[in-house]
């Protein structure tokens, strides 16, 4: 059983009850939008998106995927931007944003067609018929490259790449730097990686033509100011677009929000085939194109003082948001602007903040949002300042964090820190995870030889966004003009019928929390009830409930805002039901009381009523309540707390409303030989104010640490330098397993909000934020080393203890590893021999020929001459899991008749593209018959790459093994000699069996 | 095996959580599709539709099988379990289940079947598993939300409580 350390005594909050949701999820019985019926004649969409990075649409043609049998409509960006206008762009600048490319494509995966049909296997066969003609344009993927002279332009709006860059200064940092006995810096580099809900995008959406108006059900998150945004893209005013979620959610952790760009494209889909139309995203799709964090590019100095104090921070960081800069973003950059000093009392600070755009997909919310990479910074500048001055780590921490009786305190940049006692969870932390032991552990692993480290990291953890932080981004003239935007509205619903019995509704749109089950603890310690006496329906839908901008699942608002909002709700009904008790009780309205489903004169217990007839009374008889009393039938409260005022004019922002605190310390070995990182014991104490369910509390601590286990050590978005997606499977992009996430140490303190209703604050985002810099601390100090790059995978930290992997030695008959080109695609480079049974003006002849070449290309078609020396052919090639069709052409060069000539070509199709040329060199062998010898140099970029990508090697080795076997068949016998896999494995296995080589 | 006709439907009969069903698939419709939208089994969900995420894991046979990477047609005859057959009753839940419920062993709630289905036919074949054993069964599994130790301790609890099931019955 979970451990329950807060067992309050008489009350619901604070106990780990059994989840009222579970029992649905476990039985199969959950609703979530795939779940869900649609309506007969209901059709499916499905989109075509970009192989390339960068490049012009030239010319589409969708006729014969119109021509398919099944298919109602096809869409190209032209016609989706003739029925909207372009999604809002975060900062001011004449610069598009649409959900379908139009003219342009900026990112492999973004949506050039669509199609809708009866159902998704013939829309998919659909997208295969498009043709689309590209031009590429050179891309480019790094940050900081793409502000360089020169660099491909995204967008000409964001001239070098740069959609925003301002400058901030608080206190008098000029001063700081001036005094402090050291400067010390340290650049960092944030990956790309993302939480991938296990359950994908998925939608439904219907258009009525009479009232023009659209209703979207779909497994959106929130927050619900991208309604406005949708139903602007859409063209019709608000109350035009009804927006409804299902109850259950797989999971989002913030990517969910991501899905409106997709919104727009169903409903525009709907209202053209006329037809409600369904679509579930699928796996590739969402790796490569639904949304991911940013990566950020950060350099950070510290001003500090001889004993280790830090006077000062100098913030320079590169945010990397993608092709296209879609809302919220920049917000990732801003979210954490209140809170750039952390844990730390440092009051002079400046700040230079740009975003730049690049050829990845765009980013939008994934929980830490701006936490984990402002915190890599700032916890290994800390951990550096240890190691230069000579100093413990966890006293430099110390030295520095904000003191005890210091709250609430203002943070330089803003942020009022509600409450906390730093130094107490700290402590708590140390005690209770052992850290005397654990350096004991360092020490004798270290005498033994093994390598090993102690990383720490210290962090405030933000929650209840103020919906004004994003104004940030804005100088103040500009927020001037745009008008005011802060706070953070929060709704709640209670509603009694007519038998007295109480329903909750939220618009938190849940995505697995369990938030029906802590509102209905916190509900029944109102009313004086029983959980389940209490039913909570958390779904959504923008027509009917109560709602605002802030509404939905993020910035760990749940339990600070929504279910406090639910209290202050369940309060007024009490207020009121007590006078109408009071009246039936003959007691004073302060006498009464709520208690086992009863409401009761506190001062004679045996004086009651049952709480349904007095609650039901409204219903029945609204004549007798008591002169001015409001009817109990439902009651909505909108909450939302004064402290998140807008930004002032020195750029000052209470980003968040609650400031949880997180303490980490970890040991961790590596393997000296494999670079794997053993996590020894991890310590994560927390202060996330007061805890409403231990057991939701813990599950969301342990899920935050998994997922930033994951970043740190295994999960990357990676990208070729050429733009090319390369991570298109969960065989590429490696999430933590049951193996890889130990258990960590978790421990509780409890400092209540001042400024929330029950004093909780969020705690789902903290260990994303505190994990990753306390991981690669450790690391760090296992190797000693000042530059440590995320995701350490164990090939990664093999390179920092061995160094890099020297080229495979001359003449070893493996190829060697592929290698980014000039250009950056997957770039495979391999050699062979073949021997063929004809002379070399023979084989020569072949190679020239039409019909021979269609006999040996592997899957060829239709091989045509264009010229002596050009040719073209259809060809159907299986790379891994994915076969296709591609229209190859291939050119002669360099001809030397009968000895050598080089081949060159490239091969395009829906599946992704390619090319290459190779050398081919023939040589009698003295026996009549010809030696073939070729070396050969080819790439792949596309979908093919983004799965494909370990088997790219042994496939193009095999194919291109195929072509001289085939030719020397052709030839009348004789054989290839690839120097492959297969003969390699051959040669194993003969020398396995005692036999020798073949 | 007969051949079948790409461009026809077939009729495709099994047993499922030990009642007969029937339904029409193309030779290409994904088992987990099947299950889903023509039969109406919606409790296997589909995660990744490439065999890595294991949320799809139904029992084909006794064997744990992939719905998104298995034809429907390749089921015809087959005895087939799934989440929705694991209760006992309607309003009841199996010892797993239960302890699941218990541990807070799920969160989303998405990927829980297919693991439902795993340790459910590996309990069977091991009562009395190492935590070691557990966690390497559930590799082939991503869960996203509870950082997978509650289902481990979920797992191993409802072990322990079968075996004494066992037990008592064995000695009854």
């Amino acid at each position: 059983m979970l451990d329950t350390p807060h067992d309050k005594a008489g009350g619901w909050v604070g106990r780990a009850i059994e989840r009222v949701e579970d029992a649905a999820l476990l039985t199969g019985g959950g609703r979530y939008l795939d779940d869900l019926g649609v309506k007969p004649g209901t059709l499916h969409m499905a989109i075509l998106r970009a192989p390339h990075a960068h490049a012009d649409i030239l010319s589409i043609d969708t006729t014969a995927a119109k021509a398919l049998p099944g298919v109602a409509a096809v869409l190209t960006g032209a016609d989706v931007a003739g029925l909207t206008t372009s999604l809002v762009v975060g900062v001011k600048a004449p610069v598009e944003c649409w959900p379908m490319a139009v003219d342009r494509v900026r990112f492999v995966g973004e949506p050039v067609a669509l199609v809708v049909a009866e159902d998704r296997y013939v829309a998919e066969d659909a997208l295969d018929l498009i043709d689309v003609a590209y031009e590429m344009r050179p891309a480019v993927v790094d940050p900081l490259a793409a502000m360089d002279e020169g660099a491909p332009l995204l967008h000409d709006g964001f001239p070098r790449n740069i959609a925003s860059d301002r400058s901030f200064r608080y206190g008098d940092p000029e001063t700081a730097f001036a005094e402090a006995a050291h400067r010390i810096a340290i650049s960092v580099r944030y990956p790309r990686n993302s939480c991938t809900p296990i359950e994908t995008y998925g939608l439904v959406a219907e258009y009525d033509p009479h009232e023009d108006a659209y209703d979207v059900l779909a497994n959106f998150q929130g927050p619900f100011s991208i309604h406005a945004v949708i139903s602007r893209a859409l063209k019709v005013p608000g109350n035009r677009l009804r927006l409804r979620t299902p109850r259950d959610s797989g999971g989002s952790f913030g990517i969910k929000q991501g899905i409106f760009p997709y919104i727009v494209l169903g409903a525009v889909a709907a209202r053209v085939s006329g037809r409600p139309v369904k679509w579930i995203e699928d796996r590739l799709e969402h790796l490569m194109a639904s949304v991911s964090a940013t990566n950020r590019a950060t350099t950070l100095t510290a001003a500090v003082t001889a004993d280790g104090r830090i006077t000062a921070l100098d913030w320079d960081q590169v945010e990397d948001c993608g092709a296209h800069l879609r809302a919220p973003e920049p917000a990732t950059l801003y979210r954490m602007h209140g809170n750039l000093t952390g844990a730390y009392d440092i009051r002079n600070l400046t700040v230079r903040n740009r975003v730049v755009v690049t050829n990845k997909c765009p980013t939008g919310l994934n929980r830490g949002f701006g936490g984990p990479q402002v915190y890599l910074a700032l916890e290994r500048l800390v951990q550096r300042i240890a190691v230069e001055l000579g100093l413990d780590p966890l006293e430099v921490i110390r030295r520095n964090l904000v003191p005890a009786d210091a709250f609430p305190y203002r943070t330089a940049s803003g942020a009022l820190l509600d409450s906390g006692d730093y130094q107490k969870t700290l402590e708590a932390g140390l005690q209770a995870g052992d850290l005397a032991e654990l350096l004991a552990r360092r020490e004798t692993a270290r005498a033994e030889g093994r390598i090993y480290g102690i990383g720490y990291a210290a962090v405030v953890e933000p929650s209840v966004s103020n919906m004004g932080y994003i104004a940030t981004v804005l100088t103040p003239a500009e927020r001037h003009k745009a008008g005011p935007k802060n706070g953070a509205q929060a709704t709640a619903t209670i509603a009694i019928d007519p038998v007295g019995s109480v329903t909750v509704h939220v618009a938190s749109v849940p995505q697995g929390q369990g938030h029906r089950t802590v509102l209905s603890q916190v509900v029944a310690d109102v009313l004086g009830l029983k959980p389940s006496d209490i039913r909570v329906n958390a779904e959504m839908d923008t027509a009917k409930d109560a709602w605002s901008i802030a509404s939905g699942n993020y910035a760990s608002r749940f339990a600070a805002a929504v279910a406090g909002a639910a209290k202050l709700a369940a309060d007024r009904i009490a207020t009121r039901l007590a006078r109408v008790a009071a009246a039936q009780l003959n007691v004073p309205t302060e006498d009464v009381m709520f208690s086992g489903g009863k409401i009761a004169a506190r001062s004679n217990p045996a004086n009651a009523v049952p709480f349904s007839r007095v609650a039901a009374l409204s219903h029945w008889s609204p004549a007798q309540l008591p002169e001015g009393v409001a009817p109990t039938i439902r009651e909505t409260v909108f909450w939302t707390p004064p402290e998140l005022t807008a930004a002032d004019e020195g750029d000052h922002i209470n980003s968040s409303l609650c400031h949880g605190f997180i303490f980490d310390f970890c040991g961790i070995e590596i393997d000296r030989d494999t670079g794997a990182i053993r996590i020894d014991r991890y310590v994560t104490a927390h202060d996330c104010g007061t805890i409403l369910h231990p057991g939701m509390v813990d599950g969301q601590i342990r899920g935050g640490f998994a997922h930033a286990l994951g970043a740190a050590l295994l999960e990357e978005y990676a990208y070729g330098a050429d733009g090319s997606f390369l991570t298109g499977t969960f065989a590429d992009y490696l999430v933590p397993t049951a193996m890889e996430v130990p258990e960590p140490v978790i421990v509780h303190t409890e400092t209540p909000s001042p400024f929330t209703p029950l004093g909780a604050k969020g705690v789902g985002e903290g260990n994303c934020m505190s994990t990753p810099a306390c991981l690669a601390n450790a690391v760090a100090d296992a190797l000693g080393i000042s530059d440590v790059r995320l995701p350490l995978a164990p090939s990664a930290v093999a390179e920092l203890i061995h160094g890099a992997e020297p080229p495979a030695p001359a003449g070893a008959r493996a190829a060697p590893a592929p290698a980014p080109s000039g250009k950056g695609e997957r770039l495979m480079r391999g050699e062979g021999k073949a021997r063929i049974a004809a002379a070399p003006e023979a084989v020569w002849a072949m190679l020239l020929d039409p019909d021979t070449l269609a006999a040996i290309i592997p899957g060829a078609h239709d091989v045509r001459k264009v010229s002596d020396t050009k040719f073209t052919a259809d060809v159907t090639l299986g790379i891994g899991p994915v076969k296709g069709r591609y229209k190859a052409q291939v050119t002669l060069s360099d001809l030397d008749p009968p000895k050598a000539v080089t081949l060159s070509g490239k091969v395009d199709g829906n599946l992704g593209f390619g090319g290459g040329s190779g050398r081919i060199t023939l040589n009698p062998d003295g026996a009549g018959g010809t030696e073939l010898s070729y070396t050969y140099e080819a790439f792949v970029g596309g979908k093919v790459a983004s799965v494909g990508g370990r088997l790219l090697d042994g496939a193009a080795k095999v194919i291109i093994g195929q072509f001289f076997a085939a030719l020397a068949r052709k030839a009348g016998g004789g054989a290839a000699e690839d120097g492959g896999l297969v003969s390699r494995l051959l040669a194993r296995l003969s020398s396995l069996l005692g036999r020798g080589a073949p | 095996m007969p051949r079948l006709s790409a461009a026809a439907r077939h009729t495709v009969r099994f047993t499922l959580n030990g009642r007969p069903v029937a339904g029409q698939a193309a030779p290409r419709t994904l088992l987990s599709d099947f299950l889903r939208h023509e039969i109406g089994a919606t409790g296997t969900h589909v995660g990744c539709e490439h065999g890595v995420c294991g949320a799809c894991t139904v029992d084909v046979d006794g064997m744990l099988t992939r719905a998104c990477m298995t034809l429907a047609v390749q089921v015809e005859g087959a005895t087939i379990r799934t989440v929705e057959g694991l209760a006992p009753a309607p309003d009841r839940l199996s010892v797993l289940q239960a302890a699941f419920r218990r541990h807070h062993a799920l969160q989303c709630g998405f990927c829980t079947a297919g693991i439902l289905m795993s340790l459910d036919v590996f309990l069977k074949a091991e009562p009395d598993p190492s935590e070691d054993a557990v966690r390497d069964l559930l590799s082939g599994h991503l869960c996203r939300c509870t950082g997978y130790t509650p289902i481990v301790r979920a797992a191993l609890e409802a072990a322990a409580e079968l075996r004494d099931a066992q037990g008592e019955s064995a000695h009854a």
